[in-house]
């Protein structure tokens, strides 16, 4: 029915359902970005409509960046994500690879470790990390949080390029290796450029995870300076029971900006189908 | 170019044989044609040659260099795929100066090499494009020619022709060999088709079940099969076997086969003479039972008169489907051959052509 071509159909099993599911999702964000710019006489005046802004300010993102440390949050998430990012992909790549493409003994078994590794809550994984950390002696520093969140990165980012790798045809890069090149060759000049697709969604997916993530980022590394956005904004803009709602709704709006311009950037590449022509077709 | 040789290989993937203790030698500059039914071992063959599988046990020689543990990208070869597998993201001038700039040709020599290859391929005009943009011919020439600039010592071809359509198929095919002529490479090539290793090569083997069955020219492989398995696999129709009874006395040699009697030909009855009052397996190609016109009176024992069953009418020929003493007989007879399911007619059967098999070793009484 959705294909069907008559437009009054289109309109109630396509447009409709489609505008709901959009109004429901973006709500949210339409609401911590009103709530950002509302001053704070408007914020909890219930006699007018909460839904629109009749006037606005900057002033929390003023707050923000004059009477809290949110700069610095920034930066520290900003290291600890594409620390994180890219350690997870460089190991994610490797691992996605061998799992997808050889044949060896525990192959399979391995593969089954690495996504089980991937289903213990990090709640109750954070309990033994906290001890490594504290052994290693990175505690509160940026390598506590690059080191800990491929734990959750890598399981789920290899087993979602060992599945991309497994699309692209094997003589591709067997072929590759009679026209000259070693395995590494084959697979830095034939199999990555293909499976660029694969590797930018593990990368969005990596960057995403590690910029909102909070429980490690309070757990190891939440003292003096070395907060990240999510864990400063609550600690600081949350006092006992005061909620600041301006700066907060702030603070998160400007969080959610890098994550919104990658996927923006990035979402072409998201459209696969590079391989098209590479065999028969 | 060089020669290749199979020194005793065989391959195993776990409990499975793909390739049982293959020796094969494969002459400098000839082409080699491997066939057989799928599952019979060709391709991995193939593969223990490009250095893709590891062989379990034996040696390849590649020249007068021993290959087997060589990596591929060492042994000198080029592969043509059976899907072509193009580098997708490159266009074809790339496609075809991957291998060369890889193993740091200067740039003027590959340019040289790459359009070389391109006029004689005809794809001067499409070395620009992207492998998408191309027609399955077009992949196909662009395969070959990736393999034609490297100048390798072998070519390896994995069914390259079996993604084309039937009429590209038969003109690719006649310029592949031309091809291979002008360039006198060593050529390896995989195929199911029997049409295509009839044409194509020089030599051809035949594999089944990992075995090499027979290897031999076109010719010999038609009139002279080592075996059951190669007699009914080359030719189509394929051959008529039937089992009979070796009958001797008085000098003479006679198969029979329920009320068809047919007295063999002097130069089987040597080697039938151990057979006699046993049971052989009888062959005959479909074009070796000629169909005989009106109603002659039995000329000598080698007619037989049988019922036809159907008629298959192709335009150069008539296939004539009998109803033989043990199962269906296709004869292949004259075209617009005038003949109705139910008639009965009499066969004239080319007994110089005949085939005889031992039914427990399927070899050929020779």
């Amino acid at each position: 029915m959705v294909g069907s071509n008559r437009l009054s159909s289109r309109i109630v099993f396509l447009y409709i359902p489609l505008a709901l599911f959009t109004i429901f999702l973006l709500f949210p964000f339409y609401w911590m970005l009103i709530i950002s710019l509302k001053p704070n006489s408007l914020l909890l005046n219930t006699r007018v409509n909460p839904l629109y802004l009749t006037e606005f300010t900057l002033r929390h993102y003023r707050y923000l960046f004059e009477n809290t440390d949110f700069p610095r949050w920034a930066w520290n998430t900003a290291v600890v994500t594409f620390g994180a990012t890219l350690l997870s992909l460089t190991c994610s790549i490797l691992m996605g690879y061998a799992l997808g493409r050889f044949r060896f003994k525990g192959g399979n078994l391995m593969g089954t470790a690495v996504f089980l590794a991937y289903l213990i809550p990090p709640t109750l994984l954070f309990i033994p990390l906290s001890q490594v950390v504290v052994r290693f002696g990175i505690y509160n520093e940026y390598w506590a949080l690059i080191l800990t969140y491929p734990t959750f990165l890598i399981p789920f980012a290899s087993w979602l390029l060992m599945g991309y790798f497994r699309t692209i045809p094997r003589e591709l890069e067997e072929c590759a290796m009679i026209d000259g090149a070693s395995r590494i060759q084959a697979m830095r000049r034939i199999i990555l450029p293909l499976a660029l697709p694969g590797v930018l969604s593990a990368a969005i997916f990596s960057f995403t995870l590690s910029w909102n993530e909070f429980l490690y980022a309070l757990v190891f590394m939440g003292s003096g300076h070395m907060k990240t956005i999510p864990v400063g904004t609550v600690n600081d803009l949350i006092r006992a029971d005061v909620f600041q709602w301006g700066p907060l709704m702030a603070a998160a709006v400007l969080g959610s900006v890098p994550v919104a311009v990658v996927y923006m950037f990035f979402v072409d590449h998201y459209v696969s189908g590079m391989t098209a022509g590479a065999v028969k077709g | 170019m060089a020669e290749v040789i199979y020194d005793h290989v065989t391959k195993r993937f776990d409990s499975v044989v793909a390739v049982n203790d293959l020796t094969l030698e494969v002459e400098d500059g000839e082409f080699l044609v491997l066939v057989g039914p799928s599952g019979c071992g060709k391709t991995t063959a193939l593969r223990c040659l490009a250095g893709l599988e590891e062989v379990t046990s034996g040696d390849i020689v590649i020249g007068d260099r021993v290959v087997t543990h060589i990596p591929p990208k060492d042994r000198d070869i080029a592969m043509v795929f059976q899907n072509y597998a193009l580098y997708p993201h490159m266009t074809v001038y790339d496609n075809m100066a991957f291998g060369l700039k890889l193993r740091k040709v200067p740039k003027q020599e590959i340019d040289r090499r790459v359009k070389e290859a391109a006029e004689i391929l005809g794809i001067q005009d499409l070395l620009n494009r992207k492998p998408r943009q191309l027609s399955g011919g077009q992949r196909q020439r662009v395969a070959l020619g990736r393999a034609i600039v490297r100048e390798p010592q072998v070519f390896l071809m994995d069914e390259p022709l079996s993604n084309l359509d039937a009429k590209l198929r038969v003109q690719t095919r006649g310029e592949l060999i031309k091809l291979q002529r002008r360039l006198g490479v060593t050529t390896i090539y995989v195929t199911h088709d029997q049409v295509e290793a009839m044409t194509m090569g020089h030599r051809i083997a035949v594999m089944n079940q990992g075995v090499l069955q027979q290897l031999d020219t076109p010719e010999n492989l038609y009139d002279r099969p080592a075996n059951l398995f190669v007699a009914t696999f080359i030719g189509s129709p394929a051959m008529n076997i039937f089992p009979a009874q070796v009958v001797g006395g008085d000098g003479t040699v006679q198969l029979v086969a329920g009320d068809v009697k047919l007295e063999a030909p002097p130069s089987h009855r040597n080697r039938l003479a151990d057979y006699v009052g046993r049971e052989v397996l009888v062959g005959i190609r479909p074009e070796d039972l000629e169909v005989v016109a009106g109603n002659p009176e039995s000329e000598g024992g080698d007619t037989v008169r049988l019922p036809v069953e159907l008629i298959e009418p192709l335009g150069a020929e008539t296939l004539v489907h009998l109803r033989g003493p043990a199962g269906t007989l296709i004869a292949q007879g004259e075209p617009r051959i005038h003949l109705d399911p139910g008639d009965v007619v009499t066969i004239r059967v080319r007994k110089d052509h005949l085939h005889t098999f031992d039914p427990q070793t399927e070899l050929a009484l020779f």
